[in-house]
């Protein structure tokens, strides 16, 4: 079933990339609407009917948080997480590349509803032609009066800057984001404040990531209860689905949230090549439990409400798969690896936690001393749990206790090896 | 109890704390230490180390009802947070119980300490901080047994990394808990250290050229919590339990840092105490827990072997040993026949009990007592100074301080820090200053003048008010009416007077406006509002109340005397025109540490102690009276300067003097009014402040000394005693006439004077003979940084090096006092260079 | 580049233009947001961060040397020291490595006779490892990272690469 695309719409319309070609397809209508004749309350309140989540991973909804806001303080920002770093995560890219206006018009969107007049997408680094290129657009933009000052005959005026990330996954937390945007060590703060009290230089701030903002044309478009006639009740509208790792078709889709996974795995993704069996799932990325690929984990929908009932989540949707050739053991060594990288260091858990569960993960791979390894790396990653001062150490540990849990024999057969 | 005020239980012990209050400081009130690396009372709280996790139960709230239910004994339940929290960042709420020792809480703990254990060497055993290391206490309280990390893996860096050349780091010490980065940033404005890379790999690296660049890095070595920064001074010198500890203060200037000096007998000096350290004292009054690396580094002075140790008496045209009766004879003798030709001139190193013994055993003999200073308005500083209860701490939103004339990061760094902070608090800051200063960024209100005019801009504030009429040709400048505005609407106003660009009849006009403008805006009286002096010596301020008056003209009061009896003065050594004076003098009687080039000259050299040897009181620039104590037994033969001078006294007819420092001071309390009252049992006296430190426990870590042997007391002011306004406007000074450039003496926190030159490590940050000049005014002249030139004035010639600064005026040379030139007020000049004599 | 030259401000005297829209990107009184993009210009001038690159940025932005100084420590696409005219920055994350990242690497390695994070011995190539890029569905890839910025080439083969890299010595002179 050919399902119409609500955020790969490139995939539908060729060139949308293009402003002329958007602009043709009803582009900046939505923006037009929301600037001309709803309050910037009314929009927050259409969002919050519509029951966006967040689709940065936390999955909280959106018109919640902008209702946050600290009433009477300005100005306002909007800063765009476009930090994408979780490995097995490219849908941003995706949607940044390809149907790039779609999601200024969102930012655009979310700064009239939040009252914001500058907007920052935080890109990470490593995405320095995409940035370009959205300079590039934004400049058409300015140039086309959809940005800038007074847009359509309003008080409502908007410039939209890129900021370069350097090489840090931590900076896709919110709070360490704005740390970095700031000019400082990328390192999250204490919350609270939450950035809708105090954000960017200290003023109310909204932080959402690229997909969510995307959403916002269309939702501002067909409505609240059209968005709400897709996917499931607690988790309504589409999600872009990342999947990587061992399937025949890797790539991003688009479908409504509550798809199961067999789904996407085999009728996308072309199921797994050599039609080898699967073995396990990695559903957000590196940063939640692992899955064992039964069938009723392959059955379970893939929305934020089911995931934790099998023990997950489905934070990013970054579906990352897993066959039978693969030993967990050395899984869990390439996301303890990532996260003992990224850690940014400022809490003891996590900087000495990581650190050390890499140690023990190496020494079981290179076939150390490793009697009562296992257990060990269990305990490591149990007192780590709960001390950490952001999410960054309390997902670390979640592959390598899911890991361990439910793929145990991999662990234990590099016990075996060592003296 | 006010309405804000919070009731919860920590532990089951119910406590009653303001709202606002975190829970770590709940607790300390309550006597519970919640361990902690990364909080400390004055640094904004981060929950980086996570060393104080908690279990916080809250009532809860029906989210349907909104009602709290009840228990069975009628009590709010209470729902448990499942994670633990930081209780360094969570304020405390109505009503709560916190678990601190918990099983779940204790294993938390555990659980942290083995995570910080796993990186941390096993040094103690080498460690300066054992001993008094919170890592060590909490390690033996909470940490495993053994270790579940193996050893070959454990991370290896660099465990002598030089941040500077004052502070060293050991990087596998280091806990990343950032209290030296937050300091310096938060506190002190020098953010020149920081953390570099990231994870594990975090480590504190500095920038700054010359590394650690920071009039203040010191304090990150006390408020390390494990022994990472060490002080070269210190390093490797001495186990915490082996040292004793003394109450001492700060000889080097007039803000009175109260100092812990830390001592211990040594084989090598002979069985003899030494000093091995200089610690700050809590006194959150006058420097808080602080200390600049000036009194903290610049002790040895005091144990130099060059020091005099024996009294001199000239013999045949060469000094030579003698004892104590034979040279105060002789000294006796000399000044008897020189009558009311005897002029005795004293430093304001000296303490109260100097300075007093001092002036009276001159004035019996007939003579006159000075000051040796070029600075004045003392007695107007004593007249308008700060009330009983004032405390720059106060200050804040609504009140307003002025600094004219002063760069009190030079100066006195100490209270450039309690300034900076008052004006973060809100307190509207002028700075009134010649030329860029560190205190810039936090004025509200910044007035450029030019070098000696420092008169006119507070006569120009003046103009503004209601008693400035006949003022206005001083108030035309745009920034004074704003400043002026913000001072009469202060609810306390402070000003800080110094003597950059000025003489001492300068500085004396500058001390009368000041004066009046504080009486003209109805600051006069007010509890936290007055005068201070910024001096030069540390108790300048204490001579002026003891009735010594300065002469700017040394080298004339030589010539005119026929003996001369000095005491902490180097007239000499601070200018070499001196010579002829006081070779033809009849009588020389030098009372110092070393052998001065004056002291060389002398008929009679008694050798004084150092403030380390012995007792005494000096008066802050504040007013307040402070006593040191003695922390090591005094050097050879050595005697207090009040001793000798009343040993001499009594061989020229003055009262007995008393036997002791105690009993000097209770004369000076008879006889000066504005110290009436004041005891050393007073000046004895403490209270409990606030933070708490220096205890058993393991909060605030670490290395800090309470204040167990007295806070000080204020002496009055004249103010206190008559408050009818004194108005009297000066007249502005003529600056010095005549074409040429200005050379200004200025203050550099490390000069190579001589409580400072014996502290070789400070030699890297100490001036230079230096003179700075503007870029547009170098490249006239043709010189570049580091070109040779000479400077000429009043018939003299001197050479230096130039230094190319922009932040000096055109038409300006600043050159750094005690530096080796020997420029002791603003003079016009001329430089010359090598070559083609060019000049300007 | 001599020193002198650092000390008067090679990057004010060359890129003034881009300096200036770079801060007005940022309010006023928050320069120092502009530390990131400048230091991204100060990289590619010089070729790595080192103690002047760092003061002049510094100084254009009214900042200490080691508020500046400590950002290029904490992250990954700052380089302290000098590399090859380009970096080969080749993904081995997880997705990448289900994927055949990690022999991917370890041949290109072996063919330019070097270990990752060395570099080549004419100086043309570091091979440096890094973590996931979002190219997780093109893999095997890597990033380039040079004095102009940083360009993405996936759905590689050894071939494909090694034959790339031939293209950069070319371009750059042996």
């Amino acid at each position: 079933m050919a399902a119409e695309h609500i955020l790969l719409r490139h995939l539908d319309v060729p060139g949308l990339d293009r402003l002329d070609v958007y602009l043709e397809h009803g582009g900046f209508a939505a923006l037009r609407r929301a600037v001309t004749e709803k309050s910037p309350q009314e929009v927050i309140e259409l969002v919050r009917a519509s029951g966006l989540r967040g689709r940065g991973g936390a999955g909280f909804p959106a018109g919640v948080k902008w209702s946050f806001l600290s009433a009477d303080v300005f100005p306002r920002y909007v800063v765009v997480n476009a930090d994408e770093s979780e490995p097995g995560t490219f849908k941003d890219r995706e949607i940044m590349e390809r149907n790039p206006f779609q999601f200024l018009e969102g930012v655009a969107i979310c700064a009239y509803a939040a009252q914001a007049a500058t907007a920052y997408i935080y890109c990470r680094g490593e995405f320095w032609d995409l940035a370009a290129a959205l300079e590039a657009r934004i400049a058409e933009l300015r140039a086309g009066g959809l940005l800038g000052k007074r847009l359509f005959g309003t008080e409502f005026s908007l410039d939209i800057f890129v900021h370069l990330g350097a090489g840090a996954y931590i900076c896709g937390e919110e709070t360490a984001l704005l740390e970095s945007l700031e000019g400082k060590l990328g390192q999250p703060r204490l919350r609270p404040p939450f950035p809708a009290a105090k954000g960017l230089y200290a003023l109310p701030t909204v932080v959402n990531n690229v997909e969510t903002l995307a959403n916002l044309p269309p939702i501002l478009e067909r409505g609240a209860e059209w968005y709400r006639t897709i996917g499931t009740k607690d988790s309504p509208g589409t999600k872009v689905f990342s999947l990587s790792g061992h399937v025949v078709r890797p790539g991003n889709y688009e479908l409504p949230l509550g798809t199961p996974f067999r789904t996407l795995i085999y009728e996308h993704g072309g199921g797994i090549p050599g039609g080898r069996a699967i073995k396990a799932i990695l559903p957000a990325g590196a940063s939640a439990p692992m899955l064992a690929a039964t069938d009723e984990v392959l059955d379970t929908p893939m929305d934020y409400e089911s995931l934790p009932k099998v023990g997950s989540m489905l934070g990013s949707a970054s579906i990352i798969v897993m066959d039978e050739t693969v030993d967990i053991a050395w899984v869990v060594l390439k996301t303890t690896r990532f996260f003992k990288h990224e850690s940014c260091g400022k809490c003891t858990p996590c900087r000495e936690g990581t650190f050390w569960m890499l140690q023990v993960l190496e020494r079981l791979h290179d076939g150390g001393p490793a009697a009562g390894q296992v257990d060990l790396l269990n305990a490591v990653a149990k007192g780590i749990e709960g001390k950490c001062l952001c999410p960054l150490g309390e997902f670390a540990i979640m592959p390598v206790m899911s890991g361990i849990e439910r793929f145990r024999p991999d662990f234990a057969a590099h016990e075996g090896n060592g003296k | 109890m006010t309405a804000a005020d919070v009731h919860l239980t920590i532990d089951g012990k119910p406590v009653t704390v303001p709202a606002g209050t975190l829970i770590v400081d709940a607790a300390k009130r309550l006597g519970i230490d919640i361990p902690v690396f990364c909080y400390h009372p004055k640094l904004e709280p981060v929950g980086m180390c996570r060393m104080c996790l908690v279990e916080v139960g809250r009532p809860a709230r029906d989210r349907t009802t909104g009602e709290v239910p009840l228990d069975e004994q009628g009590n709010p339940k209470l729902f448990y947070n499942v994670k633990l929290e930081t209780a360094c960042t969570t304020t405390v709420g109505e009503g709560w119980d916190v678990r601190v020792t918990s099983d779940k809480a204790l294993a938390g703990r555990k659980e942290v300490v083995e995570f910080l254990l796993t990186s941390h060497p096993l040094d103690c055993p080498i460690c300066d901080k054992g001993g008094e290391c919170p890592l060590q206490n909490l390690t033996l309280d909470h940490g495993p047994g053994t270790s579940r990390f193996v050893f070959d893996d454990k991370i290896r860096l660099h465990k002598r990394v030089p941040l500077g050349d004052l502070i060293f780091l050991d990087r596998e010490r280091c806990i990343q808990c950032a209290r030296c980065i937050r300091f310096q940033e938060e506190i002190v404005d020098d953010p020149v250290i920081g953390f570099y890379e990231r994870g594990r790999k975090l480590e504190i690296v500095t920038f700054s050229e010359p590394g650690f660049d920071s009039h203040f890095s010191g304090n990150t070595t006390d408020i390390c919590p494990v022994g990472a920064l060490t002080t070269t001074d210190f390093r490797f010198g001495a186990r915490p339990w082996e040292l004793n500890a003394a109450a001492s203060i700060c000889p080097h200037c007039p803000v009175g840092c109260n100092l812990t000096l830390n001592t211990r007998r040594e084989a090598e000096s002979g069985g003899a105490e030494v000093i091995k350290r200089v610690m700050p004292r809590q006194n959150e009054a006058v420097n808080e827990t602080w200390i600049c690396d000036k009194g903290r580094f610049a002790h040895h002075f005091a144990s130099s072997p060059t020091r005099l140790q024996r009294p001199l008496v000239r013999r045949e045209g060469r000094l030579v040993e003698a004892t104590w009766d034979e040279a105060l004879q002789a000294a006796a003798d000399g000044l008897r026949a020189a009558g009311s030709g005897l002029v005795g001139i004293a430093g304001g190193r000296l303490s109260n009990e100097d300075l007093f013994v001092f002036r009276r055993t001159v004035e019996a003999a007939g003579g006159s007592a000075m000051l040796d200073s070029r600075m004045a308005g003392g007695d107007l500083a004593a007249h308008f100074g700060l009330g009983r209860q004032a405390d720059l701490g106060r200050l804040g939103a609504g009140d307003v301080i002025l600094v004219v004339g002063a760069d009190l990061h030079e100066e006195a760094p100490i209270w450039w820090l309690r300034v900076k902070q008052a004006a973060q608090r809100g307190a509207s800051l002028i700075v009134a200053h010649p030329r860029p200063t560190r205190l810039d960024g936090f004025a509200a209100h910044r007035l450029v003048f030019e070098h000696g005019r420092s008169v006119e801009a507070v006569l120009g504030l003046a103009s503004h008010g209601a008693e400035g009429k006949g003022l206005d040709r001083y108030g035309h400048a745009p920034e004074l009416a704003p400043a002026a505005h913000a001072i009469a609407e202060a609810r306390d106003f402070v000003v800080f007077f110094g003597g950059e660009g000025l003489d001492g009849a300068g500085t004396q006009a500058l001390a009368q406006a000041c004066g009046s403008l504080l009486a003209a805006t109805g600051h006069v009286g007010k509890a936290n509002s007055g005068l201070v002096a910024v001096w030069p010596r540390a108790n300048d301020q204490g001579a002026w109340d003891l009735g010594f008056r300065p002469i700017d003209d040394v080298g004339g009061a030589l010539r005119q005397a026929r003996a001369v009896y000095l005491a902490a003065s180097d007239p000499l050594g601070d200018d070499p025109s001196t010579q002829v004076a006081l070779d033809s003098l009849a009588f020389l009687v030098v009372q110092e540490l070393y052998l001065t080039a004056t002291a060389e000259r002398a008929h009679v050299v008694l050798p004084a102690q150092s403030f380390v040897e012995r007792e005494g009181s000096l008066t802050t620039g504040e007013g307040r009276v402070q006593r040191y104590y003695p922390a090591v037994p005094p050097l050879g033969a050595t005697r207090p300067d009040w001793w000798i001078a009343g040993a001499l006294g009594a061989r020229l007819g003055a009262p007995e003097a008393p036997a002791s420092a105690a009993g000097c001071f209770e004369q000076i309390a008879s006889a000066v009014p504005s110290y009436a009252g004041i005891s050393y049992a007073a000046l004895a006296e403490v209270r409990p402040q606030w933070p708490l430190v220096g205890g058993d426990d393991l909060y605030f870590g670490g290395t800090a000394y309470a204040n167990s042997q007295g806070l000080g007391v204020k002496r009055s002011t004249g103010a206190e005693v008559d408050s009818t306004m004194k108005i009297a406007w000066p007249a502005p000074p003529t600056p010095p006439a005549g074409s040429g450039l200005l050379f200004v003496p200025v203050v550099r926190l490390y000069d190579r004077g001589t409580t400072v030159l014996p502290s070789m490590l400070l030699e890297p940050h100490r001036s230079r003979q230096q003179v700075e000049l503007n870029p547009a005014d170098a490249h006239a002249l043709g010189v570049g940084d580091g070109a040779r030139i000479t400077f000429e004035w009043d018939g003299r010639a001197e050479t230096a090096e130039v230094a190319v600064v922009d932040g000096v005026p055109e038409g300006i040379a600043l050159v750094p006092r005690s530096s080796g030139m020997s420029l002791l007020a603003p003079t016009r000049g001329r430089l010359r260079t090598s070559a083609q004599g060019a000049d300007r | 580049m001599t020193a002198t030259e650092i000390r008067s401000g090679v990057l004010r005297q060359r890129h003034a233009a881009e300096i200036e829209a770079i801060l007005a990107r940022y309010p006023a009184d928050q320069r120092r947001s502009a530390v990131m993009p400048l230091l991204y210009l100060a990289q590619h001038e010089y070729g790595y961060l080192h103690a002047e690159a760092i003061d002049e940025v510094a100084e254009i932005l009214g900042i200490s040397g080691t508020q500046v100084g400590s950002l290029v420590g904490y992250y990954s696409l700052y380089h302290d020291h000098p590399g090859g005219k380009v970096r080969m920055q080749i993904c081995t994350d997880l997705p990448c490595a289900l994927r055949g990242a990690e022999s991917f690497a370890r041949e290109v390695c072996q063919n330019l006779g070097i270990r990752l994070g060395e570099t080549t011995a004419d100086g043309a190539v570091t091979v440096e490892e890094v973590m996931c890029l979002a190219g997780c569905d093109k893999a095997p890839m890597f990033q380039v990272q040079d004095d102009h910025g940083i360009h993405y080439r996936e759905h590689q083969t050894v071939a494909a690469a090694l034959e790339w890299v031939e293209e950069v010595r070319r371009t750059h002179g042996r």
